[in-house]
């Protein structure tokens, strides 16, 4: 018990540990790559075993939900600005603690296999621990200033990981694509922090929660959080900043899971549901992240279906998975979005993995038409990686299928099909539907993947061979929580044992299933995974005919809406007109005026040059005429009788 | 009666006269010729003044006497700077002299 | 009788001074300037400054005008009638001059000067001897070094410079 609640009450050692070994790493041990391995897997087990306990510290106090433990130090105060830095510990920090630490021990276990003998060995789990740190950092954070710096950071790390061989051209590309795409949005998440500073006068989560309520809002709050929301956009991959994520899967395996799957993207879904009460103060702010969340879903899962790299279609279910997160946080629901959130990471890191370990074997070719029948010479990577599609398809009774029941049952709460009538209730009906076809289209190419990949012919030129235990045994493990993780959030559990009783805003809600939602969303999952089935197993029907008679679409899809393309030519054309604007302006008009100054200058010493004739004459007839006219002038005005003045000019006189 | 007045404004129109000649005249021993004639238009200043307002003492005699002392000696130096510059230029012409132009 | 003196020289005076200005042979102006000297001598005289007066004429007509003379005989060149013409801002200066002019005339008439009634001190020279050796005795010195100053200088200055030295 003690052990617990000293955890609890130093949470802020969960991300130091990971902090210390970067610094042992960068400055010490740099030259030793297994020492510096060994200390990132320890930091990060330590990380991982006081998150356990703080974890179960936290169920034990029912959750923490109504009044959160919370603690500060002052960092800085200015006036009457008051900046603190700390941790602020309930339900949803506990389990993103969880969950964070789980996946980056993972990870940092399987890189010690995947980047055996790479050159960079030690920087890469410098780095890996600087993004522990930060991310945890986050996490626990109870203002938005101090979610702000961590944000940076993990945006930071990102763009290290993702250029991490950055001796290949594609991928610094990459990693300045996602800094800038993210920093795009974090513009927007900066003006919306400033504007709530200044209009509510504290950035501290429980004191805007006392503050804005739905009774109260402001009108120009809608305006804050739409401005304040673009910094979700940005790392959270949804349309229209989605770009730079399928761009991120030029880093290392392990990264892709750790930062682009299970952690870093999640980061703008986390900062939402933190401020989901704000959100909610204001209906149409909710409807607008609800309509961003549903159409990036279905968005990314359009472009999924066609594509041909393994970690790209596994991108793409990312940013499909993150819109879901979204919409149920836009249809009210912190529990649905959160749970799905703790299940994704686990599936989603084990698929990222289970790739790596794909890529592994097959000396880094990515185009899955290259592979085939790899179940046979790599049999856990396979099965476990069915499991994850399972899961993200949503067969019960594995994670996924509680998770996205549970989000598409809130939406159809919101909408009106469920009679239910708020003003925008006929726009949430849409929004059902969109997440069903989703959830279908999600189950085709999931299934398609797999296959493609590991079931048919092998090919003769292929050599594979299973991962080494370092790359499995994380496999396994996920896998493992994959199949039980949903548990947690089965219909019918009470308060105090089920997830959303840890993890909500507002009253406890008991899980109800609803008959009709779960055939609908079961139907439609297995007729995804049938037509793939029909399509890639038993090859009843040609995917080349396919693609050949729907081919504009199916150029579109492939070509991601030719996003990238249009981005660019907006960049050359209106950025760069813009910029050629402002470049003729400061040349002509402000460099101008400067110029015309000179210009004067220049005018009139050239013409006041000319009173100099060099001619004493001159000289002296001015002299003597400017002592006839002072003389004048001064006797006009004194007064006439007098001219005392003008005959001292001239010397003499009373 | 002849007064103070009549010799202010005759020694008045002699400085006038004077200054005439040395601001418009090319030739620069013309221009001295000015310039001695402006000195002695103060002189008939002084030693009016000395007449009339101090007869006793005669401090403008003695002032104008000084003031012909100083004319000489800037007429010897005056004309020397003329025979220097026409050595060089072989012109005594001021509209000559202009180095000092922009 | 007085005035008609004083009249008589004061024509003598400013004509010779306007034909000093305005004739265009320069020998000719020398010689009206001597001619100017010797009124102003007049006037002096009818000032009661005789000891002046000789000294005007010693001074300005016999030494400073023969002075003139001899600077005009070294520089002259070409035509003596075009010696000593007007230059082109010949017009404004005669403005300029009457202007002045005019305000002299016009500020001492309205002044009011304060006048003695003393008479007139008839020892010029004693008085102007004492003066000078007892109150005026360091401007008389001063004035012996200016003219030894200028005396060498107008020598160096005449002289030139060697240009091989």
């Amino acid at each position: 018990m003690d052990l617990v609640n000293y955890a609890m009450n130093h949470v802020w050692l969960i991300p130091l540990f990971p902090l210390v070994s970067f610094a042992l790493i960068a400055f010490v041990f740099f030259k030793m790559p297994k020492v510096s391995a060994t200390i990132s897997i320890s930091a990060i087990l330590l990380s991982f075993a006081t998150a356990l306990l703080v974890g179960y510290g936290v169920i034990q106090h029912g959750g923490f939900v109504e009044d959160p433990l919370q603690y500060t130090i002052k960092w800085f105060q200015v006036g009457s600005l008051k900046m603190e830095l700390g941790v602020r510990l309930d339900g949803m920090t506990a389990m993103m603690l969880f969950v964070v630490t789980l996946v980056a021990s993972m990870v940092n276990i399987y890189s010690l296999g995947y980047m055996h003998g790479d050159r960079s060995f030690s920087r890469f789990f410098a780095f890996l621990s600087l993004f522990a740190m930060s991310m945890l950092g986050l996490v626990i954070a109870p203002n938005l200033l101090q979610m702000y710096v961590f944000w940076e950071l993990v945006g930071l790390c990102s763009y290290l990981l993702i250029g991490f061989w950055y001796h290949r051209y594609s991928a610094r590309e990459a990693a300045k694509k996602a800094f800038i795409t993210t920093r795009t949005g974090d513009f927007g998440l900066l003006l919306g922090i400033l504007a709530i500073q200044v209009h509510f006068g504290t950035l501290d989560f429980a004191q805007l929660s006392h503050v804005i309520n739905i009774n109260n809002a402001p009108a120009y709050l809608f305006g804050i959080l739409l401005v304040l929301f673009l910094g979700p956009i940005g790392k959270s991959g949804q349309f229209p900043l989605h770009v730079w994520l399928p761009d991120a899967m030029e880093g290392p395996t392990p990264v892709s899971a750790l930062i682009h799957a299970a952690t870093m993207v999640v980061a703008g879904v986390y900062l939402t549901g933190r401020m989901l009460f704000a959100f909610q103060a204001v209906p149409s702010a909710m409807l607008m992240v609800a309509i961003v969340g549903g159409f990036t879903a279905l968005f990314a899962a359009t472009i999924a279906i066609t594509q041909v790299e393994m970690k790209k279609i596994l991108a793409y279910s990312t940013v499909s998975q993150l819109g879901y997160m979204m919409l149920a946080l836009g249809a009210g629901s912190l529990s649905s979005s959160m749970f799905h959130l703790m299940t994704h990471a686990f599936f989603k890191a084990l698929m990222f993995l289970g790739a790596g370990s794909v890529l592994h074997a097959m000396h880094d070719e990515a185009n899955i038409w290259k592979y085939g029948g790899l179940r046979k010479k790599m049999p856990i990577t396979a099965y476990t990686f069915l499991v994850g599609c399972l899961a993200i398809a949503g067969i019960f009774p594995f994670a996924g299928f509680f998770s996205k029941d549970q989000i598409i049952e809130a939406v159809y709460k919101m909408s009106s099909m469920d009679g239910g009538t708020g003003a925008f209730a006929g726009i949430y009906t849409i929004l059902f539907w969109v997440a069903v076809i989703t959830a279908g289209l999600t189950a085709f190419y999931m299934f398609r993947m797999f296959f493609i990949c590991f079931t048919g012919e092998e090919k003769p030129e292929n050599h594979p061979h299973e991962s080494p235990k370092t790359m499995t045994f994380p496999l396994l493990l996920l896998a493992v929580l994959s199949l039980v993780g949903g548990l947690v959030g089965f219909p019918g559990l009470k308060e105090g044992v089920a997830f959303g009783s840890f993890v909500r805003l507002g009253e406890f809600e008991m899980v109800h299933a609803n008959a009709f939602l779960i055939t609908l969303t079961t139907v439609v999952a297995l007729a995804g995974i049938g037509l793939a089935m029909a399509i890639y197993w038993k090859k009843a029907i040609s995917h080349e005919a396919i693609a050949e008679k729907f081919k504009p679409i199916y150029n579109v899809l492939y070509h991601k809406y030719y996003i990238d393309e249009i981005y660019l030519w907006l960049i050359n054309n209106v950025l760069d007109g813009l910029g050629k604007v402002l470049y003729w302006f400061d040349i002509h008009v402000i460099d101008g005026i400067i110029d015309g100054i000179a210009a004067i200058a220049r005018f009139l010493g050239g013409s006041m040059r000319k009173a100099e004739t060099g001619k004493l004459q001159n000289y002296g007839l001015v002299m003597f005429l400017a002592v006839v006219v002072i003389a004048i002038i001064l006797y006009l005005a004194g007064d006439n009788t007098s001219s005392t003045a003008a005959a001292f000019l001239l010397g003499g006189g009373k | 009666m002849i007064g103070l007045n009549h010799f202010l404004i005759l020694a008045g129109a002699l400085f006038c006269i004077g200054m005439f000649g040395a601001l418009s005249k090319r030739n620069a021993i013309a221009i001295l010729m000015g310039i001695e004639l402006m000195l002695n238009s103060v002189n008939i200043n002084l030693v009016a003044f000395s007449r009339f307002v101090t007869p006793k003492v005669l401090t403008g005699q003695i002032f104008a006497i000084f003031v012909i002392v100083v004319a000489a000696a800037e007429v010897a130096v005056g004309l020397a700077l003329i025979f220097a510059i026409y050595r060089n230029r072989v012109s005594v012409n001021v509209e000559d002299f202009d180095w000092l132009k922009w | 009788m007085n005035e008609v003196v004083f009249y008589i020289l004061a024509a003598i005076i400013v004509i010779a001074g306007l034909l000093v200005v305005s004739l265009r042979n320069i020998v000719h102006s020398a010689l009206f300037m001597v001619l100017a000297f010797i009124g102003v001598a007049g006037i002096y005289v009818m000032l009661g400054a005789d000891f002046l007066a000789s000294v005007q004429i010693l001074v300005y007509a016999g030494a400073i005008a023969i002075f003139m003379v001899f600077g005009i005989m070294l520089t002259q060149r070409g035509n003596m009638q075009q010696t000593n013409l007007f230059s082109k801002q010949a017009g404004v200066t005669g403005v300029v001059s009457l202007g002045l002019f005019g305000l002299i005339v016009f500020l001492t008439s309205k002044t009011d000067w304060i006048k003695s009634t003393e008479s007139i001190n008839k020892d010029t020279i004693p008085t102007i001897a004492d003066a000078m050796m007892s109150t005026y005795v360091v401007p008389f010195e001063v004035a012996a070094l200016l003219l030894t100053v200028a005396m060498i200088g107008a020598i160096i200055i005449a002289k030139g410079v060697n240009k091989s030295q």
